[in-house]
């Protein structure tokens, strides 16, 4: 099997309220999570939820979500009846592709949008799930 | 019994669910009955050593144990444990 993950069907709001997060935080790096659900073979992201990037220092190359704004979404998601299906975040002046620093604390089954953001705006959007052999994978974004 | 709440992305190693219930005086013996309960989640919470993935943290009610006693932190029952993945990255 070439592709063992779900198709990612991005709402256009959901796909809006990201790309402009990232725009926002620029030169910064934004992050957030997303929420929706998996029916009838498609992995679908309902909206996206613009969390504090908590990292200490220079947040142009590094975004850190803390841990009781986790347990928040994750909260979050139960009570609404949704999913919590993964994390997006901006690459600033860089391509949306995971780094090292992606991978070394990736989690599998999530979903992680990436939103490459140039000076002029978003140039491009990528998602990736981490493989049973803990590396990268492309997902498709329908 | 303690609660220990699974995060969404190791569900899929406990049949999809969020709750796991179990008798222990401390958060690694609840890991340990989590792991020994559910093949196949154990290599996302432990490393070779045996010790708690440096990405994985733990919270006793909205406590981090690594504010309190580690891995080795006391629970009773009623307790509701969480495991948390670290969320972090960057470009480079």
């Amino acid at each position: 099997m070439s592709h063992q993950f779900l198709p990612l069907e991005i709402h256009t709001s959901a796909m809006n309220d990201m790309k402009s997060h990232g725009e926002d935080a620029f030169p910064n790096e934004c992050c957030g999570f997303f929420y929706g659900e998996e029916k009838n073979g498609v992995r679908v992201v309902l909206f996206a939820k613009r969390i504090e990037n908590v990292k200490e220092g220079d947040q142009r190359r590094r975004f850190e979500i803390s841990g009781k704004d986790y347990m928040k979404a994750e909260r979050f998601a139960t009570k609404e009846g949704l999913t919590l299906l993964g994390i997006y975040h901006s690459h600033p002046l860089h391509p949306a592709i995971p780094s090292e620093h992606d991978l070394a604390v990736a989690m599998p089954w999530f979903s992680y949008v990436i939103v490459s953001v140039e000076n002029a705006g978003v140039d491009h959007v990528r998602s990736w799930q981490l493989s049973t052999e803990r590396q990268f994978k492309e997902e498709i974004i329908k | 019994m303690a609660t220990l709440i699974i995060p969404t992305p190791l569900r899929k190693f406990t049949d999809g669910k969020s709750v796991f219930e179990a008798s222990a005086s401390t958060v690694k013996g609840l890991l340990e009955a989590l792991s020994t309960s559910h093949e196949g989640i154990q290599k996302h919470l432990f490393d070779d050593a045996g010790e708690l993935r440096s990405f994985i943290r733990v919270y006793v009610g909205d406590e981090d144990i690594n504010e309190l006693e580690g891995a080795e932190t006391k629970i009773e029952d009623r307790d509701e444990v969480s495991i948390i993945p670290a969320i972090a990255g960057g470009s480079k």
